[in-house]
């Protein structure tokens, strides 16, 4: 079974109908991807020059030239691309012409810009009550801050993440996730809104606004930083690999023989993975290296340890605590995808710190078709990307197109489609 | 009325990676009907009677984060070990669009209500579920929850500084992106429903979800064989791609204050520059990024020196000022209560809950022109809508409905 193909098997992705202009951006393009990747017939408009960022690295063969940049490849699968100056009247007259025949327009640009060139939501919607209209901004398209300028890392940095990320020695600045995921998150909730006006549209028939806020996307993806201090005004301290809590946790993450890093989780509680933490060292040959597996014998015979039984019972604090010393123990005396494997096959919950090339290769992934081939003219040879976030056997996710050369399809699109059809 | 009210989902989902996604379809207006095990009091969820609290009660009807994640829904139990149960969810199953979970692979299956199963009671159910190697494939019995999707997905790995062991991610943050994910997952299923009379089971492997983020550094490996584990990386304070510079994260004045600073181009060098107006910074050789780039860890060091006895919101707004990209790094009380850029939006709604009263919790970071969200209801305390959901959806009696109470069915 592989229905998670590059090719679908044919069958029309789930937004197959659905129309979409995007006007170039680097923050909102994965929101157009995902809407390509399931289906929806995605139009991306660049300045004449190419969007700048085909500028941003890494490239293909180290290839520095528009048509090379991954971050454009990875970023615009799926969508067809026409240049446009929308400062002249032939170019915002084509993206009119665009607009109209839209389900959906998807863009960027800064609070004003389009206002400015007279080809904003209000100007362009005319008639057409089904338009959906997305806006992915800094701050929104209005307010006290709509103008302050950011980037990914201000915006990670100003909305909460980057405060809860980083290590436990404090002298060390707090971290900004890698993968520009400010961009990511404000995507994911501008292809969540549309699709959501999308459902309403059925209904109602009409169109709307949306109105995407990076910073405020960045603010309600922070879990227990923003809910705790909601709640009981709690302020989290960041922690090297592991939750930030008002208080310092035990580590969770061990370094293994093969110096990579495991992530431990919670300690055993229960009987049973107190069993099998038993087992997995005897099986490695470590009882006599390792005392404190009486401990776990104890465990075992007792039925594991409770939370609640570690406040009163000092034997059972004794235990947990040898618990957690056998997963570090264990760690230090095995490679690290030893570890993940021999504990995850026991039961115990436990995940190896990957690379994302090491995540990608994994029998796993390609067992579920996870990696899909692109073909690629630039370099005469397909490429493997991450496949689909979700598999959807009757409409399935596919990456229908690699990302567009610079103006690829203006003949198709603005000579023949529209002005030609 | 909100979007999506005419849509209706059981959801059988919970914590956050599951919750999270029917949070946000409740908020634009489905009725969610939240399916909890009363024999267990819910406490599958283990976010439900954990802290932090509000105040000095504690137990199942007291966790924030529960009540974060499941406002605005409709909470039921239902004892599914009972054959009564069983067919009282099929009931309900009946008359839903759509069907969400997050158990391990395999549990819904077991308890009767596989996909099969499902379409059998309502042909074009839509049937998303969310765990974390997905629902088949060699990994697919292994336990997750975010902090280990984050480890085996390439998300902690990618986050953290040259040198150090891997930082990560201080939080679910794929518990978050799994939930609209799957939010994704299940518009995209409905629309596909209300084009084509069909449903589907999609299945999300939130690994999988988690993978798709981290794209360019990816596909540095695959066309060019460059991993990402590679001396000096990640780095990710800096940017590599674009290359820019300066930009990081500096001390500023006090006790654990940062400042996060980007320069996009030589022209936000100039500006800030000149903000700092010291001949270090205003030395025309630093004016090309080449030369920025040759110097990166002298002129951090020098930033560094020069925030580091300035007050943080001081140093941001000079350079904002000047139009550079600057923020101080945010504690929560700095975003959550002197933020305007949050509170104009009504980003921290106040939702009442039976137990806790009004708590403050997460909005929505989308507004919507014609059909906004709303959020003004707290999380359900256990089995608070079973008279409502059995009487008014699935057309039960009181008798009948008092008779499942003391039956412990419900």
């Amino acid at each position: 079974m592989n229905a998670n193909s590059s090719t679908g098997g044919g069958l029309a992705g789930s937004l197959d109908g659905l129309r979409v202009v995007e006007l170039a951006s680097e923050h909102a393009a994965l929101a157009g991807k995902m809407l390509g990747d399931l289906g929806a017939e995605v139009i991306v408009v660049e300045p004449p020059e190419g969007h700048p960022s085909r500028t941003y690295g890494p490239f293909a063969d180290d290839v520095e030239d528009p048509e090379h940049s991954l971050w454009w490849w990875y970023y615009n699968t799926s969508k067809r691309g026409v240049v446009l100056d929308l400062a002249t009247t032939e170019g915002a007259a084509h993206f009119r012409r665009l607009v109209a025949d839209s389900d959906i327009v998807l863009e960027g640009e800064a609070p004003g810009a389009l206002v400015a060139l007279g080809l904003d939501h209000p100007a362009l919607r005319g008639a057409d009550e089904r338009l959906i209209w997305v806006s992915v901004t800094a701050f929104g398209r209005e307010g006290t801050r709509a103008h302050d300028p950011a980037t990914d890392l201000t915006l990670l940095a100003g909305g909460g993440p980057a405060w809860s990320c980083g290590y436990d020695d404090h002298s060390l600045p707090p971290v900004r996730g890698g993968g520009k995921q400010a961009f990511h998150i404000a995507s994911t909730w501008a292809v969540m809104a549309a699709l959501t006006a999308v459902l309403a549209r059925d209904v109602t028939g009409r169109g709307q606004h949306v109105d995407v806020s990076m910073h405020a996307a960045c603010n309600v993806t922070t879990e227990m930083a923003t809910y705790g201090y909601l709640a009981g005004h709690e302020t989290v301290l960041r922690q090297t690999g592991r939750h930030a809590m008002p208080t310092i946790s035990m580590p969770t993450q061990m370094r293994c023989a093969d110096g990579r890093y495991v992530t431990t989780g919670f300690p055993p509680r229960s009987q049973r993975d107190f069993a099998s933490l038993v087992e997995w060292i005897e099986t490695l040959g470590f009882r006599d290296e390792f005392p404190e597996t009486m401990l776990l014998d104890l465990a075992v015979e007792r039925g594991g340890v409770s939370i609640a039984e570690m406040a009163t019972d000092d034997l059972a604090r004794d235990i947990f605590g040898a618990g957690r010393e056998a997963l570090c123990f264990i760690a230090e005396r095995i490679p690290a995808d030893d570890f993940f494997l021999g504990g995850q096959t026991r039961g115990l919950a436990c995940g190896v710190v990957a690379s994302p090339e090491e995540a990608f290769e994994t029998e796993h992934i390609k067992a579920r078709g996870f990696q899909v081939e692109v073909e690629h003219d630039a370099i005469g040879r397909p490429v493997r990307y991450p496949g689909a976030p979700f598999i959807m056997p009757a409409s399935p996710w596919r990456i229908s197109r690699r990302a567009p050369h610079v103006g690829e399809h203006d003949a198709e699109i603005l000579y023949g489609e529209i002005l030609g059809g | 009325m909100g979007a999506l009210s005419h849509i209706r989902i059981c959801d059988l989902s919970g914590q956050l990676a599951g919750a999270g996604a029917t949070r946000y379809l409740a908020a634009v207006g489905a009725q969610v009907i939240r399916v909890e095990d009363p024999v267990k009091q819910g406490t599958w969820d283990i976010v439900r009677g954990a802290g932090p609290f509000v105040d000095d009660r504690r137990g199942i009807e007291f966790g924030s984060g529960f009540n974060n994640h499941n406002v605005e829904k409709l909470g039921i139990t239902l004892d599914l070990r009972t054959d009564r149960g069983r067919e009282l969810l099929r009931d309900l199953v009946a008359v839903s669009d759509v069907v969400t979970e997050n158990f391990a692979a395999g549990v819904m299956a077991r308890m009767g209500f596989s996909y099969d199963e499902l379409r059998a009671i309502k042909p074009d159910i839509v049937y998303v579920s969310n765990c974390g190697f997905g629902a088949w494939g060699p990994h697919s019995a292994f336990k997750t929850w975010g902090p280990i999707v984050q480890a085996v997905s390439g998300l902690t790995f990618s986050s953290g500084l040259p040198g150090q062991p891997p930082a990560g991610w201080g939080y679910s943050y794929m518990d978050h992106m799994g939930a609209d994910i799957m939010a994704v997952a299940i518009l995209a299923g409905l629309i596909h429903r209300n084009g084509t009379g069909e449903g589907q089971w999609i299945d999300m492997s939130c690994t999988e979800a988690g993978t798709t983020l981290v794209g360019p550094d990816l596909l540095d490996y695959t066309v060019n064989g460059r991993p990402l584990r590679r001396d000096g990386q990640p780095d990710s304070n800096r940017s590599h791609a674009p290359v820019r510079v300066p930009h990081g994260i500096y001390p500023s004045e006090g006790d654990d204050n940062w400042v996060a600073i980007a320069c996009r181009d030589d022209d936000d060098w100039k500006r800030m520059a000149a903000v700092i107006d010291e001949p270090w910074a205003t030395d025309p050789r630093n004016d090309t990024l080449a030369e920025r780039v040759a110097v990166q860890d002298a002129l951090d060091a020098r930033i560094s020196e020069w925030t580091h006895t300035r007050d943080r919101y001081a140093v941001a707004e000079s350079l904002r000022a000047a139009g550079v990209p600057a923020t101080v790094v945010a504690r929560p009380e700095d975003r959550i209560d002197h933020d305007p850029a949050t509170s104009e939006w009504g980003l921290w709604p106040t939702a009442h809950h039976r137990e806790m009263g009004d708590v403050r919790v997460d909005g929505i970071p989308v507004h919507f022109s014609e059909t906004d969200w709303s959020i003004v209801h707290g999380g359900p305390c256990l089995g608070e809508h079973n008279h409502q959901v059995l009487s008014e959806i699935l057309g039960l009696d009181d008798i009948e409905i008092e008779q499942l109470a003391k039956d412990g069915i419900t």
